[in-house]
């Protein structure tokens, strides 16, 4: 549990950490809370030749609100976003979820930019992200793109990010007043990933669900939408029948590895309980 | 007398002797961060050492090439087998008997076994340089079952044992074969089973698990070329041990060898033994002259040093119709992993497995333990208990649970009609042990009282009706456990280590100022001995235990100990302290006669010293004593005020208690709830009531921890899948359930306080009644047992194979 040698570079602006990681090519990985990098640093999983310390950019710091949609600088900690006013009034299942993350010490270092650009499987802000139809705007040599959530992860650790890219923000349009939402996660203990977790941001109009977006953490090698699931839903009172096949609808697409948290066939049912639990929670939410 | 004259009860307050609630003394540095432990430990020139692991559960060692991390830089040198063989240290005795490799010798028996030692000027430096060093292996069929490592066609995997029919313990029936182990009357029993009405058998498995502690094990060698003595710091349990070992090994004269435990950070067992680490370090230390450190990290310590349990039990009860039981039949696979590092008294290759008759009054049991090596980490040690009770209590307590549900029978009232009566004790068991002290019977009834026990029932009974009906997804389980535990090992009759008998000892020097200093054969990883001891000594000799400093640890200044683990320090060592203050009183009463111009038999003892009988005001305090020792004995005595006492005790100790586990467990997710958890213990005589809350609520988390997830597992092919505290589950006080003690107090009738263990109770209670509660919860749905650990998927998965989720 001792890294590999490694040099470390703190720029003090955007500019310099893009042209830095430029220059030092395939070799660097940017750094943020470091509490995903650095344990696979110790484990010699990642063995980077320098590291890009992004705690010195101002810019990528800060919550802020543009009209319609909530800006969340890529350096925003899990703990910042808990103890944030405006995203407990517009996004209160990102505080719901954040607090489902590890323990208090990781979430005073751990960023939601480290969390989402980090494509483990196991984070829990992915799946959510693509709930809330988030973008990421990515800044690189080449300037600025945004690429939304839902096409962001390609595989486990594989992202639309270029090398030398760095995500700089997160933008998540403001769900409709009384929106319901929950996100529901089975694990171990305290500090640990999700056996298996599911994100429901709904709208109920009239006694029925109205809109409906349902995400899926840590059951396949990529944070899912499940959108049969979601469907299945749209227009019921959310009776036990149509629970049951909205879970059956999102387990059809999980694929979970097994693994200390259980074996497959355990991971997917708790999968669907874990989707009519949110379903229910967020229907209870909504006005 | 004016009225600043202090009251009895003032006078014995402020001794806080024995029965105070008095608070730990070693926590005001240990909460400052000013603990002392192995890796605080900073030595001029100090080299670092670490390991090459083999990421093979079984493989040949074809070649080791170190060329390429001897250019790293600040690398020094790389050790390995054949390096250890030039000073004859390749190999190393273990504990149990059996030899053990230091650094791999030809092959690899388990994943990360020690292949290669790389020395360097800083740690980061010696893992680049473990990253260069390339080994080849031909791998080898693993075995991994236990099950099957008497097959036939099982691989070999001691190849070093090929032609020994006999082992440590007696003849081997196999090449994977280590001993086996009877204890009992067979016939007597056979025909017990003949003649049952009722008889259950089931196979109940204890898991692998691991001790943990939060310090893992190290240590920092230095050898002196000049002096030719040698100073180990490690995280040793018993140091003294491991100076004669390493004299015994090292063939270094003992006198020239300084062991230091220094603070220890948890040790559940875990460093009792020898390893390679200590061995490596210290011809480290001795090749290049300078002081060599060894830290493991975490996943070294879950994977390579030694782990607890993996014990196997088909256990077989006889009982009549009414529910007497009537005999009992255990036979255990014993998976000792590729060597038998067990760190048991000598001559017990099970431990005290014996004592799996428990409290119940069996006239008749057979037992036969049949250990094997396999492709895992050597072991096991006792993890937190006395050598291998916990596996026994475990399996007796499942067993009589399994018995009740066969005969309809609630399982307290199954326990209560078999406990050993409070008029049989001194009992002689079945199964060879004389039990000295009980009353199971009132500690029992007192907890089916305060928790309502039979409200608890009827509640369950209505909670199982709804659940039938659909009305609810949760089912409710009652854990009854009652255990016996034997501790304090011990008497010199039946216990030693590599024939060392397992007395323990102290030395007790007082000042003239009536202070003193008391050094000890045990060392503490946590347990509060410089806290409790001094109350012992408080209460014996009438000095504040403030002013009794405790030491332990230095093997230069301590008297010979066996050290701490199984319980053992207050029923041995405490007893050596209670011997040693009580030679001190007995030179005090002959100076304080002299001084008050009385006879010693005018004398008595009054809390903090002598008083001359029918004479209250002719009274002499023991601090006066103590400065009298230094300068007017009376004629003929020496002067000083000091003893020592190395105490053989007659007989174990026999701790026991009554817990209640009351769980909820949602079958769709296979989520438990703790809702109630209930722990009576009755440890004899209470020295500290706040340190046996303590050591209660430590043992019931790991137990907690143990029966609901805690296990090393590996894979079909040798991998340790639970290598890191992300898999191998280390509660949080988040999942922490609430605890709830309460004791009652049988004094053991030879020990010189009447005191028992008490560290260990709670791992060995409590493992099952947590097991029990699960058990329990599932018994209405057809089932008799379910293995453990009971964590969240295999609940569900219990609850399927029931059909209780679709
Ligand atoms: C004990 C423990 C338990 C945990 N439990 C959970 C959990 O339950 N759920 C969960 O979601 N997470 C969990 N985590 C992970 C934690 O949330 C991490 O903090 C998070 O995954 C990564 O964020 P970070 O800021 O620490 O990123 P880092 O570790 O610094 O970086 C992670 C990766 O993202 C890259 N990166 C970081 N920032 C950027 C950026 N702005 N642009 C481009 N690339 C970037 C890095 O190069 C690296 O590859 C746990 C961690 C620990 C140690």
């Amino acid at each position: 549990m001792i890294p590999g040698p490694f040099s470390y570079h703190r720029p003090a602006s955007l500019a310099d950490a893009v042209k830095l990681l430029a220059d030092l090519g395939d070799d660097a990985r940017p750094l943020a809370g470091g509490h995903s990098l650095v344990p696979m640093m110790k484990l010699r999983l990642a063995t980077p030749a320098h590291l890009v310390d992004l705690h010195g950019v101002d810019d990528l710091k800060g919550i802020r609100r543009d009209g319609n949609t909530i800006v969340i600088g890529a350096m925003t900690t899990q703990h910042e976003l808990l103890a944030s006013g405006e995203i407990r009034q517009s996004l209160p299942i990102l505080q719901e979820t954040a607090a489902l993350i590890a323990d208090p010490q990781v979430r005073y270092c751990g960023t939601i930019g480290g969390n989402v650009a980090n494509g483990d499987p196991g984070n829990d802000m992915p799946a959510l992200m693509m709930v809330l139809g988030a973008n990421f705007r990515l800044s690189g040599l080449g300037g600025e793109r945004d690429v939304p959530a839902s096409e962001f992860y390609q595989g486990a650790y594989f992202t639309a990010l270029e090398p030398g890219e760095i995500l700089t923000s997160i933008s998540i349009p403001v769900p409709p007043a009384g929106h319901g939402y929950a996100y529901e996660k089975l694990k171990r203990k305290v500090g640990d990933y999700a056996t298996a977790a599911a994100a429901v941001v709904l709208s109920m109009a009239a006694g029925k669900v109205a809109t409906c977006a349902i995400g899926l953490t840590n059951l396949h090698e990529t944070p899912l939408l499940a959108t049969d699931a979601a469907n299945a839903v749209i227009g019921t009172s959310l009776e036990a029948a149509t629970l049951k096949q909205a879970a059956a609808a999102a387990e059809a697409i999980m694929a979970p590895a097994a693994d200390a948290r259980g074996p497959v066939e355990y991971r997917k049912h708790v999968g669907g309980i874990m989707v009519m639990r949110a379903l229910q929670r967020a229907a209870g939410r909504a006005a | 007398m004016n009225d600043m004259t202090p009251t009895r009860e003032q006078r014995t307050a402020a001794l806080e002797g024995m029965g105070c609630k008095r608070k730990r003394v070693e926590d005001i540095r240990f909460t400052q961060g000013k603990g002392n432990y192995v890796d605080d430990v900073k030595l001029p020139g100090m080299l670092h050492g670490d390991f090459v692991r083999s990421p093979h559960a079984h493989a040949r060692v074809k070649s080791i090439k170190t060329e390429e991390a001897l250019k790293v830089p600040g690398v020094l040198a790389v050790i390995t087998a054949e390096t250890l063989k030039t000073v004859n240290l390749a190999w190393m005795p273990t504990l149990a008997g059996d030899v053990q490799m230091v650094l791999a010798d030809g092959k690899v028996l388990f994943q990360n076994q020690e292949v290669a030692f790389v020395i360097a000027t800083d740690r980061y430096a010696a893992d680049d340089g473990l990253n260069k060093v390339e080994v080849e292996y031909e791998q080898l069929a693993p075995l991994v079952d236990p099950f099957k490592a008497m097959d036939q066609d099982a691989p070999v995997l001691r190849e070093d044992l090929a032609g020994k029919t006999t082992g440590a313990h007696g003849p081997r029936k196999h090449h994977n074969h280590i001993f086996e182990w009877t204890v009992g009357d067979k016939d007597l029993t056979d025909t017990a089973f003949r003649k049952a009405e009722v008889t259950i058998k089931e196979m109940i498995s204890y898991h692998r698990t691991h001790p943990s502690p939060l310090e893992t094990c190290q240590c920092v060698c230095s050898f002196d070329k000049v002096k030719g003595e040698l100073t180990i710091w490690g995280t040793f349990q018993a140091p003294h041990v491991i100076r004669t070992v390493v004299s015994l090994i090292a063939k270094l004269p003992e006198q020239k060898i300084h062991v230091i435990a220094p603070d220890i950070g948890g040790g559940f067992g875990n460093k009792v033994g020898a390893y390679p680490g200590y061995i490596c370090a210290a011809v480290a230390s001795i090749v290049t002259g300078k002081p060599v450190k060894w830290v493991e990290d975490r996943i070294e310590n879950l994977t390579a040093t030694s782990f607890a349990r993996d014990y196997h039990m088909t256990t077989e009860i006889a009982a009549t119709r009414e529910g007497k039981v009537t005999g009992l039949r255990v036979h255990v696979l014993a998976d000792h992993g590729a060597f038998d590092a067990c760190a048991d008294p000598s001559k017990w290759p099970a431990g005290f497995f014996n004592i799996v008759t428990g409290s119940y009054d069996f006239p008749t049991a057979h037992l036969t333990v049949d250990g094997v090596y396999t492709n895992k980490a050597p072991g096991g040690v006792a993890y937190r208990c006395s050598f291998r009770v916990t596996e026994a209590a475990y399996c007796i307590e499942r067993a009589m649970d399994i018995l009740a549900q066969k005969l309809g029978m609630d399982p307290a009232e199954l326990r209560l009609k078999n406990f050993i009566k409070p008029e049989q004790f001194p009992y002689h068991s079945a199964l060879g042990w004389e039990y000295d002290s009980g009353d199971y019977h009132t500690a029992m009834r007192k907890m089916m009282e305060v928790t309502d026990y039979a409200a608890l029932r009827k509640e369950q009974a209505s909670r199982r009706a709804a659940f039938k009906r659909g009305e609810t997804r949760e089912i409710m389980g009652l854990g009854v456990s009652f255990f016996t535990e034997i501790v304090g090992a011990g008497p010199s009759k039946n216990c030693d280590i590599l024939g060392i008998a397992m007395f323990d000892s102290c030395e007790i020097r007082m000042h003239p100022t009536g202070a003193g200093i008391a050094r000890m054969g045990t060392k503490s990883q946590g347990q509060g001995h410089e806290t409790t001891w001094a109350q012992i000594i408080a209460t014996e000799i009438g000095i504040p235990a403030d002013n009794i400093m405790v030491e332990e640890g230095n093997t230069d200044t301590a008297p010979y100990g066996l050290g701490t683990y199984g319980s053992r320090s207050t029923p041995v060592a405490g007893a050596a302290i209670a011997m040693a203050a009580r030679k001190i009183k007995a030179k005090a009463q002959m100076i304080a006669a002299y001084k008050l111009e009385v006879h010693e038999d005018d004398l008595e003892w009054d809390i903090d010293g002598f008083r001359v009988k029918g004479l209250p005001e002719k009274f002499m305090s023991m601090k006066d004593i103590c400065w009298a020792a230094y300068n007017s004995v009376p004629p003929g005595m020496e002067p000083g005020l000091e003893a020592v006492s190395y105490y053989d005790p007659p007989n174990m100790t026999y701790p026991f208690g009554a817990y209640l586990c009351v769980m909820d467990i949602d079958v769709d997710t296979g989520v438990y709830k703790v809702r109630r958890f209930y722990a009576l213990d009755d440890c004899g005589t209470r020295i500290n009531p706040m340190i046996i809350e303590g050591q209660v609520h430590g043992g019931l988390t790991e137990a907690f921890a143990i029966a609901m997830g805690q296990e090393i597992r590996y894979d079909d092919t040798g991998n340790v899948v639970t290598g890191s505290f992300m898999d191998f589950f280390m509660p949080t006080m988040v999942e922490t359930p609430h605890w709830e003690t309460d004791f009652t107090v049988t004094p053991s009738p030879h020990h010189p306080i009447g005191a028992k263990g008490v560290g260990e109770s709670p791992n060995v209670g409590g493992v099952p009644a947590f097991s029990n509660a699960v058990n329990d919860a599932f018994s209405f749905l057809g089932s008799t047992h379910i293995q453990m650990p009971h964590d969240f998927w295999r609940n569900w998965q219990a609850a399927k194979t029931l059909g209780a989720v679709a």
